[in-house]
């Protein structure tokens, strides 16, 4: 009787516990559900964030740093970010990871230069740092110890870092627009914070800070002798006159049926915007298309006599329909998005002609991505073209078919043949 | 007499048919406008022809320095590319990229460019067969030729140099999948590359067999290697042999046996 009792009281605790059991078990599963969530949103973030771009170095491990980022005070070299607790960012806490991306400071509270973009990603959410935190964490560790920075005096003192946080620095997250849509704020949110688009598309000043008033007016990306155009002005890469799926085309394929990404840009698609949604893609072209200021065509100063620069025009005509025409038509329309159009083309008639001059003679693919995996390439002409031809066929480029870009000195030519291709 | 009926109706004699034809023309008009803007606005939006769906258009941009075919053109350092094979032009296209073979304007170009464009790209000119551009000849004495030859086809076994016969084939003109033939290309080019392997700038899967060869030969050696090699023509079936033809003398990462 007694063992039967025992039995039957055994019996009827085996429910609960077997409940309890599943209980836990599908508690824990749930949790590590949720991990994987965040762990893929962490990913997507930090495609987003492009911060593969600068924290691995080609050919090397993922997130492993040691990547060389020239700037105009020495040479600094990128951050371990695999979770290795000695060389990476094992040892951190979501805080600390936190205070990188919000505030600029390492986990002992020291500061970091600017080379990392923290004055956008300073408006990242806590949760989506977070989110980026557990992707990071999630990534194979790798020890790898950071090169120390090779800058000059007097930049390598980090104190100095302080007036530069003073006078360019504005820590605070993304405060919503509530006069905006929510696809709006969503485009803001990622072309300010994590896009960091403004590091190169604003004018970077001397101090090597970039002000809020010129936000997004474009200048010359410091080193790499490519000119980040304006995203305010239609006369170079606003976007005013473009429809939302030519800025969408751009940004994600590489090409449109207005132009190609190239130079730097063509990383940022590679390793970044052709990795991101529909829907997030689509908000930061209405984010940026809203930027445009309808700044008027004025016509450009030139600093090159009337008589020479109609001879640039007759000279470059010939060059123009012996190397050129043949891809971008004789009427400069091109074969888009393959070919892409001259006429009309912003990217040819901005201020600075670095861009075009270095076109012609880099040439260069678009970035193969998922929506364009086999794009058409532009071949380099810097071999094949004297600096006088170069000059004449960017001056025809800039001023036929209606357009309105100064024209080129031989001497312009000449001195970007030197600058650097990686 | 129906067409004199027609005609008188189309008399704008009376003031009804001045309005009635009138409104008709406008009509026309209104309707011949509206194709023609249409027209305008079919044109516009699709201004232009979209380029030739070929590689040929897509690899425009390696046609000014390699040929149009690859075959290669008068300078000195950009090799040609038709008919070698397509592992070897695989290897070099994703080195370039990945920048563990430097040269700036390769690297460039290649960046952000995924591997199956790059196979594509490989397959495509391994593919090419085109007309044999004729070389210069390189001006040396006939004492370096005949050194070259002598280490083109029996090597140097005193000094550890093999045949490049050995791996690169009897005619010279490659193995399947990853061995590159050697003919026609410049004494320049082969001599900067021989140069590149030795001191690191070029580098290939390890065991990097030719880092080997290269850092074994003198730079005499390589002076008549290059000669001799550049003397050479095109031999009329400039295919490389089929994978595991010869028994290589030494283990390649880039050849797996």
């Amino acid at each position: 009787m007694r063992g039967e009792g025992t039995l039957r009281l055994r019996l009827r605790l085996w429910p609960p516990i077997l409940l309890a059991g599943w209980l836990v078990a599908s508690l824990a599963q749930a949790t590590r559900a949720d991990e994987r969530t965040i762990v893929t949103k962490g990913e997507y973030l930090a495609r987003a964030g492009d911060c593969i771009a600068c924290h691995t170095n080609p050919g090397g491990a993922l997130f492993a740093g040691g990547r060389a980022m020239a700037t105009p005070f020495g040479t600094i070299y990128t951050s371990n970010i695999t979770p290795d607790p000695t060389s990476g960012i094992g040892s951190w806490t979501a805080d600390d990871f936190y205070a990188t991306m919000h505030a600029g400071r390492f986990p002992d509270g020291g500061l970091i230069y600017p080379a990392m973009p923290f004055g956008s990603y300073t408006k990242v959410t806590r949760e989506d740092s977070d989110a980026i935190f557990a992707f990071l964490r999630s990534v194979p560790p790798v020890r790898q110890p950071n090169r120390p920075y090779d800058l000059r005096f007097p930049f390598n003192n980090r104190q100095l870092i302080l007036g530069w946080r003073t006078l360019f620095f504005q820590e605070g997250e993304y405060q919503l627009n509530p006069n905006k849509s929510a696809e709006w704020n969503r485009g803001a949110y990622l072309v300010e914070g994590l896009g960091h688009c403004a590091m190169c598309h604003t004018p970077i000043n001397a101090l090597g800070g970039s002000s809020e008033s010129q936000a997004f007016e474009g200048g010359l990306i410091p080193m790499q002798n490519w000119y980040a155009p304006s995203l305010t002005s239609n006369k170079e890469a606003g976007l005013g006159e473009w429809s939302i799926e030519e800025i969408v085309d751009l940004l994600r394929n590489g090409v449109s049926q207005r132009g190609a990404v190239y130079g730097p840009m063509a990383e940022v698609t590679f390793n970044s915007l052709q990795h991101l949604n529909d829907a997030d893609v689509r908000a930061m072209a209405v984010y940026l298309k809203s930027l445009d200021q309808g700044s008027p065509l004025a016509a450009e100063v030139s600093g090159i006599p009337a008589p020479e620069s109609s001879l640039l025009m007759s000279f470059g005509q010939t060059v123009y329909a012996t190397h050129c025409a043949n891809c971008h038509a004789t009427d400069g329309r091109g074969m888009p998005p393959d070919y892409p159009p001259l006429a009309s083309n912003p990217s040819i008639q901005m201020q600075s002609a670095v861009n075009p001059i270095r076109m012609v003679l880099n040439g260069g693919f678009p970035p193969g991505t998922a929506g364009n995996p086999m794009p058409y390439g532009m071949p380099p002409f810097a071999q094949t073209l004297s600096d006088d031809e170069v000059a004449a066929v960017v001056t025809y480029i800039r001023a036929a078919w209606g357009n309105r870009g100064s024209p080129v000195s031989s001497r312009q030519a000449n001195e970007l043949r030197a600058a650097p291709l990686d | 007499m129906p067409s004199r009926t027609r005609d008188n109706r189309r008399k704008p004699g009376t003031l009804s048919c001045a309005l009635s034809c009138g409104a008709r023309w406008t009509g026309l008009a209104i309707v011949l406008l509206g194709l023609v803007l249409w027209l305008a606005a079919v044109g516009s939006a699709q201004p232009t022809e979209r380029a030739p769906d070929t590689m040929e258009a897509r690899l425009l941009a390696c046609a000014a320095c390699h040929g149009r075919q690859g075959e290669g053109t008068k300078n000195d350092y950009f090799p040609r590319l038709a008919g070698k094979p397509a592992g070897y032009l695989m290897n070099q296209l994703v080195a370039f990229r990945d920048a563990r073979r430097r040269y700036p304007p390769m690297n460039y170009l290649l960046e952000y460019l995924p591997n199956p464009y790059l196979q594509k790209m490989a397959d495509y000119f391994a593919a090419l067969r085109p007309t044999a551009v004729p070389q210069p000849v390189a001006e040396v004495s006939q004492a370096v030729l005949a050194r070259g030859r002598s280490l083109v086809s029996e090597g140097d076994a005193a000094h550890g140099v093999p045949p490049c016969s050995g791996c690169h084939g009897p005619k010279l003109t490659g193995m399947e999948p990853a061995i590159p033939g050697l003919v026609g290309l410049h004494a320049s080019y082969i001599s900067a590359q021989l140069g590149a392997f030795r001191y690191g700038t070029r580098t290939a899967a390890e065991p990097d067999c030719m880092q080997l060869v290269a850092a074994s030969l003198t730079e005499s050696d390589v002076t008549a290697v290059a000669a001799w090699l550049a003397s050479l023509p095109i031999p009329p079936d400039p295919s490389p042999l089929p994978k595991g033809m010869l028994p290589m003398p030494l283990a390649c990462g880039s050849e797996p046996n």
